[in-house]
């Protein structure tokens, strides 16, 4: 990475507000972040904090009402609805404390899903899908359903899905609330040895401080404003 | 993508048959029923038309009684038509080139063990050509018996049939009423049947004969007449209207007491009613393909609804709005669609039954079947539209939290 090269991603006094007048409550109060390509970053803070309204906002799932985000270089803050869901299908993989798999087909389509939308051919679909299960280490589990799956193979399945589409920045919501600690653990080292190897880069909210130990950064919120933003030793994986 | 969408919405109607069939059932009805209704109605129409060009063409009937009372008009105080109207009627109306007087009356006839209800014709030979008879066996009646009245008969395919069997009827003798008949010919079987009855149940014998032994009077029930080729039958309407009044003495404001049928108008006549009636009854059809419509719109908002979170997901890995609607609307398609094909399938098994049922043509129409599966699509469009507007402008963040 050279000094020269934009930041992936960049917030400049970034604020989000719901409501009006004196119900005005402020998400995010000027908030300013720089992401560089290939970090891991823990987003902490207690709930309310504007984490979760940062990671829509930085998963072109929201909006923000003032300053501007800037993506590779680009600013993405007015984009419409349409454009923001392109950005999504190129350059975003989203994980998500739920899974959230569709039920009804198997892992491999699970996958395949981003890849459909992107208008890639079934084989190459395929290919691409089975690969990234490899990664994820459930090539044996391409034709399960997540009902026949664990919490953590599921949550692996929704790894293998984020990163089929090869996104420039992976956001993962609680990406281990729902697993117990064993698995947790499992997925965090899993996240962190595709960051190692694939360059990934990762921006993962958790409230828990034994993996946001995992990440070389970990940002806190408080109140909508970023309180503290350490860059640090990672946690021997 | 589209073949996506539609692979996606034949999985997804699949995996919930039994939904999905109750879903499109009112699809199906509506378009069974649109279509059961108009291969009827076109095959009556086709028998209407068939039925008259079987009675021949440029025919007239003089029947006694006032007018306004239609071609089955029967019982009336006027007084009956005679052989004598027709002679005067053949001599004074130039235009006029054949006519044929005919009586019937209901009778029981025996052969053997057999025994038939059928309508007895007396008439003369010109009958059958007027009418438009051939003779599959046998001969016409000779002048001879014309002019003595001798109990010789014709039977119809289908008289014959009832009472002697298949085969050549000719030579038998049969009990008609009370009098006992040599059969001398056999009209050719004629696959029109008049308004609903057979016109293969038959029986014609010579007029003298009919009304010595028959009907007991010297009366006509009516006169049928050809015109030439060329001449309007309005203009021999009134011809015969004008000759008819002097000869029955009917003065300058008395109105007529006979009545003169343009087959050809009755007929337009009834095939107008048959159209209106089927126009009607596809009217009420075409309710229930809205009903269908609207129930395909309710199952439609229930799936968004319950696929809230799925819709997320997609929009999550960049599915845009458009292809969100796509992927509702092709559903809501395929489910009209499917219910469109059932309809038409049922429809047709339906018209087919309703044919044989009715002793008419099975005439099905593929513009019909064509119109019904477009028609199918549209509710599909139309009705599948606003579930999946309402589903392609769902909030992606509100959605993945959709429990």
């Amino acid at each position: 990475m050279t000094a020269a090269a934009a930041p992936m991603l960049e917030l400049r006094h970034l604020s989000k507000i719901y409501g009006v007048d004196e119900a005005k409550v402020y998400a995010l109060d000027d908030v300013n972040l720089t992401v560089q390509k290939g970090e891991f970053i823990a987003v902490m803070g207690p709930s309310g904090s504007g984490k979760s309204s940062a990671m829509n906002i930085l998963g072109c799932l929201d909006t923000p009402t003032s300053g501007q985000y800037l993506l590779f270089g680009t600013d993405v803050t007015g984009l419409d609805r349409d454009q923001r869901a392109l950005l999504r299908r190129y350059f975003l993989g989203f994980i998500f404390q739920g899974f959230n798999l569709l039920a009804r087909t198997t892992a491999l389509e699970n996958v395949e899903l981003p890849l459909i939308y992107q208008g890639i051919p079934a084989d190459e679909r395929r290919e691409r899908s089975m690969d990234a299960l490899t990664k994820v280490g459930l090539q044996g589990r391409a034709d399960h359903r997540p009902s026949e799956l664990s919490g953590g193979q599921q949550q692996r399945v929704a790894i293998a899905r984020a990163i089929v589409t090869k996104p420039g920045l992976i956001l993962a919501d609680e990406p281990t609330g729902n697993l117990d600690s064993a698995r947790g653990r499992e997925i965090m080292e899993l996240l962190v040895q595709l960051n190692r190897e694939e360059g990934l880069s990762v921006l993962m909210v958790t409230h828990e401080p034994d993996m946001a130990d995992y990440a070389n950064r970990i940002v806190t919120f408080v109140d909508g404003k970023i309180q503290s933003d350490k860059v640090r030793d990672r946690h021997a994986a | 993508m589209l073949l996506e969408a539609l692979r996606l919405a034949l999985s997804t109607v699949f995996r919930n048959k039994l939904r999905s069939f109750l879903t499109v059932l009112g699809i199906v009805i509506g378009v069974a029923s649109v279509i059961a209704m108009v291969t009827v109605g076109q095959g009556s129409t086709a028998q209407v038309q068939s039925d008259v060009a079987s009675l021949g063409s440029n025919l007239l009937m003089i029947r006694p009684g006032a007018p306004g009372r239609g071609p089955g008009g029967g019982s009336n105080d006027a007084a009956p038509l005679t052989l004598a109207d027709m002679q005067a009627l053949l001599r004074y109306v130039p235009d006029i080139v054949a006519a044929t007087p005919s009586s019937s009356r209901s009778q029981t006839v025996v052969f053997g063990e057999m025994n038939h209800t059928v309508q007895v014709t007396g008439t003369d030979d010109a009958y059958f050509g007027i009418r438009g008879w051939t003779l599959g066996f046998g001969r016409i009646f000779s002048d001879g018996e014309m002019r003595i009245g001798t109990p010789v008969c014709i039977l119809g395919t289908t008289t014959s049939a009832a009472l002697i069997g298949e085969g050549n009827p000719v030579g038998t003798t049969i009990r008609v009423g009370k009098i006992s008949c040599e059969v001398i010919g056999l009209l050719a079987k004629r696959e029109a049947s008049t308004f609903g009855q057979d016109d293969n149940d038959i029986i014609v014998m010579p007029l003298k004969a009919f009304q010595r032994r028959i009907s007991g009077n010297k009366n006509v029930q009516s006169i049928s007449v050809t015109f030439r080729d060329g001449v309007r039958a309005e203009d021999v309407t009134v011809q015969i209207q004008s000759l008819m009044r002097e000869r029955r003495k009917l003065t300058g404001d008395q109105s007529d007491d006979f009545n003169v049928f343009d087959m050809k108008q009755i007929s337009s006549v009834l095939t107008g009613i048959t159209g209106v009636l089927t126009g009607l009854l596809s009217a009420v059809a075409a309710i229930s393909l809205l009903v269908g419509g609207i129930g395909i719109m309710n199952i439609m908002l229930v799936s968004v609804t319950e696929r809230t979170r799925e819709i997320g997901i997609r929009m999550a890995v960049g599915a845009t709005e458009s292809q969100v609607l796509m992927q509702f609307l092709v559903e809501a398609i395929v489910l009209s669609l499917i219910g469109g094909i059932l309809g038409i399938f049922l429809g047709l098994g339906l018209g087919a039954l309703g044919s044989y049922a009715l002793n008419i043509g099975f005439l099905p129409d593929y513009r019909i079947v064509v119109a019904s599966f477009i028609f199918s699509a549209v509710v599909g469009v139309v009705f599948g539209y606003f579930p999946a507007r309402r589903a392609a402008r769902l909030d992606p963040i509100e959605a993945l939290r959709h429990q």
